[in-house]
């Protein structure tokens, strides 16, 4: 059973310069273990460190304290275990708009780890392999996706292809950072259960950072909440969404849009000043 | 209803590509001045075209190929959008009309601060502005979204996600703009944040008197702050009411099973989530009954 820890994580930026420089604590001394086969999801407010773990996941930031295990063991810095590394552990980063290269088509995106890990021969092979990853984010007709280059796709479209790229064969982990943010209701639900499947047959641990509470209750089985660099909850998905104990969680379910509810917050706003 | 403040008649938009894309399809849609209209949709349906039509900034390979906008300017005068160049389509922009752009987070200029950016539109577009009303309008805006005026000294890279998205919506009220087109402004924002900054955008609107055309996948959350919601389905306007009616009884099939396939948070599991089978559900609009049956895994959702 493998795992990929983390350890009493820290993270700090310096920010500002001259006499206003300060230090900014991002990661707060944060723990938690991804296990092979299960799902585990980082909620939070937005500016509390859920991207820096995820980018410190990716070895993009080295801890200010604390660190990464990796089947209990370290990661050690040199350039091979690093690629080694790299391979077992994909990332989604949350802007699919920065983290595709512009020049190149689809297609080329996808081959890249599909030859690293030297799983096909030749050029058919690989097509076949892109051309089944397109189809499972349901990007189709495959042949059309895979010519276009980032740019001529739309939001969610990219953000497709980012998943398809971290699907690469071998991989062990995947930390995805909103991975499905500007996915529509139907085609969300369809690359989760993609994910999902990945789990259940090759055994894929998933960090899944997300806004969307719904989908983190139904598709984790833990969930970590995150307030100003701090886990302040944290416990099987049921629990924390059903039963919230700490004050922000309470505080961020109550937020969550519900139909149910339409034209309130209109309406609320509305009657506040007419009152005032 | 108030009167209009802009006008899209028989928009179609094409990417001249290999093959052509057809994005935008004869969409018609009138904006009155003070609304908030939704418009929802699958994605890659053509949303973030329209509103580049709309705004005047497509690029090749994008060609409208037919249709009119027209903007209703607040002294009564009616401005051909399609006909608009050089400054008077850069007044057009930001002063009239402005636009938080799909992918906010990465549209910020990477190698100036946050002051700098805001302080460049307020000088552009402000010319007689003294300085130092600049710099406490770009403190006030970004209080506006709940960013700590502090981090004007920032940089893009040294913001989160959800914090580059609310200094494009802060710049985006810098200059109080008739209209204000938002392309899914909020995906990085946690729902409490959301709230706030939505409720902000609400009050600013019933002072001000802006229009709003916010453009999301999300339903729920659309519902909760349109006034109208457009549905657009591969290119075309399929359904268009009343935030209340089209929750109530929405006519389209595709508006439908959107509206049922929200997984709720709290209710029963819905039996189609986590299944880890297939590549899920796909909504479509259906040809028949038989295709509707088809995708059965949309049904039951709690
Ligand atoms: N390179 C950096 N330099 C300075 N500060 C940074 C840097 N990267 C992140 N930060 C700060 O660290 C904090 C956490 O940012 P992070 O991106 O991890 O948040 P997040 O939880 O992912 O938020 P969101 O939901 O908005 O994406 C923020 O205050 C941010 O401004
Ligand atoms: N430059 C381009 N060249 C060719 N096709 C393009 C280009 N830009 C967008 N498209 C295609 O046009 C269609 C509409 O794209 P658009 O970005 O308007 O969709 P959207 O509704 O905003 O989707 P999303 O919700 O995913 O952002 C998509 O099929 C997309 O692939
Ligand atoms: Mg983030
Ligand atoms: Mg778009």
């Amino acid at each position: 059973m493998g795992t990929l820890e983390v350890r009493n994580l820290v993270k700090d930026f310096r920010v500002g310069h001259g006499l206003r420089r300060s230090r900014l604590r991002a990661v707060d001394d944060v723990s938690f273990t991804l296990e092979a086969g299960k799902t585990v999801a980082l909620v939070g407010e937005s500016g509390s460190g859920k991207s820096t773990v995820a980018r410190t996941l990716a070895r993009l930031e080295t801890p200010s304290s604390g660190e990464i295990l990796l089947d209990g063991r370290p990661v050690s810095g040199s350039r091979n275990a690093l690629r080694a590394y790299r391979h077992e552990v994909q990332m989604v980063f949350q802007d699919p708009f920065a983290s595709l290269n512009p020049f190149h088509p689809v297609a080329h995106h996808l081959e890249r780890p599909i030859r690293l890990h030297g799983l096909e021969r030749n050029r058919e092979g690989v097509t076949a392999r892109v051309h089944e990853l397109l189809e499972r984010v349901q990007l189709t007709p495959a042949e059309t996706y895979a010519a276009k280059r980032p740019h001529e796709m739309s939001g969610g479209q990219r953000q497709r292809v980012a998943i398809a790229r971290a699907l690469a064969p071998g991989a062990r982990f995947l930390v995805a950072d909103e991975p499905v943010s500007m996915l529509d209701v139907s085609i969300r639900l369809g690359v989760l259960n993609l994910l999902a499947r990945l789990q259940r047959e090759e055994n894929l641990g998933v960090l899944y950072i997300t806004h969307d509470l719904a989908t983190a209750r139904h598709f984790s089985d833990e969930i970590l909440v995150m307030y100003r660099g701090q886990v302040v909850e944290r416990g099987p998905s049921d629990r924390v969404i059903l039963d919230p104990q700490h004050e922000y969680t309470k505080t961020l379910l109550a937020a969550a849009p519900d139909p149910a509810r339409h034209g309130r917050l209109r309406d609320e706003v509305r009657a506040e000043l007419a009152a005032s | 209803m108030s009167e209009p403040v802009l006008t899209a008649r028989g928009v179609s938009i094409e990417y001249r590509t290999a093959p052509v894309v057809r994005a935008v399809r004869d969409v018609s849609l009138t904006l009155h001045r003070g609304e908030i209209l939704g418009l929802a949709g699958e994605s890659g349906c053509g949303k973030t075209t329209f509103a580049y039509g709309l705004t005047r900034l497509l690029k090749p390979p994008a060609v409208l190929t037919s249709g009119e906008i027209v903007f209703h300017d607040r002294g009564g005068e009616d401005i051909d959008v399609t006909a608009l160049d050089g400054d008077a389509l850069r007044a057009f922009r930001w002063d009239k009309v402005s636009m938080v752009f799909q992918g906010a987070m990465n549209s910020l200029n990477p190698v100036i601060t946050v002051r700098a950016q805001i302080d460049d539109v307020l000088t552009t577009h402000r010319p007689g502005m003294p300085r130092a009303e600049r710099a406490e309008r770009a403190a006030e805006l970004l209080r506006l979204v709940d960013v700590d005026p502090s981090r004007l000294d920032s940089y893009a890279h040294q913001l989160s996600g959800g914090m580059r998205q609310r200094v494009m919506i802060a710049m985006a009220l810098a200059l109080e703009p008739q209209v204000m087109i938002m392309d899914e402004p909020t995906t990085a924002l946690d729902v409490v944040v959301q709230r706030g900054i939505l409720r902000e955008i609400m009050r600013l609107r019933e002072r001000l008197g802006f229009a709003v055309v916010f453009i999301t996948h999300d339903l729920p959350l659309l519902i909760e702050i349109s006034d109208r919601i457009a549905v657009m389905l591969e290119g075309a306007i399929v359904e268009l009411d009343t935030a209340e009616n089209l929750y109530e009884r929405p006519q389209h099939a595709y508006t439908q099973r959107l509206l049922e396939s929200f997984p709720s948070l709290t209710g029963e599991r819905g039996d189609f989530v986590r299944t880890g089978e297939a590549a899920g559900p796909v909504v479509r609009a259906p040809a028949s009954d038989d295709q509707a049956a088809a995708t059965p895994a949309l049904e039951g959702t709690a």
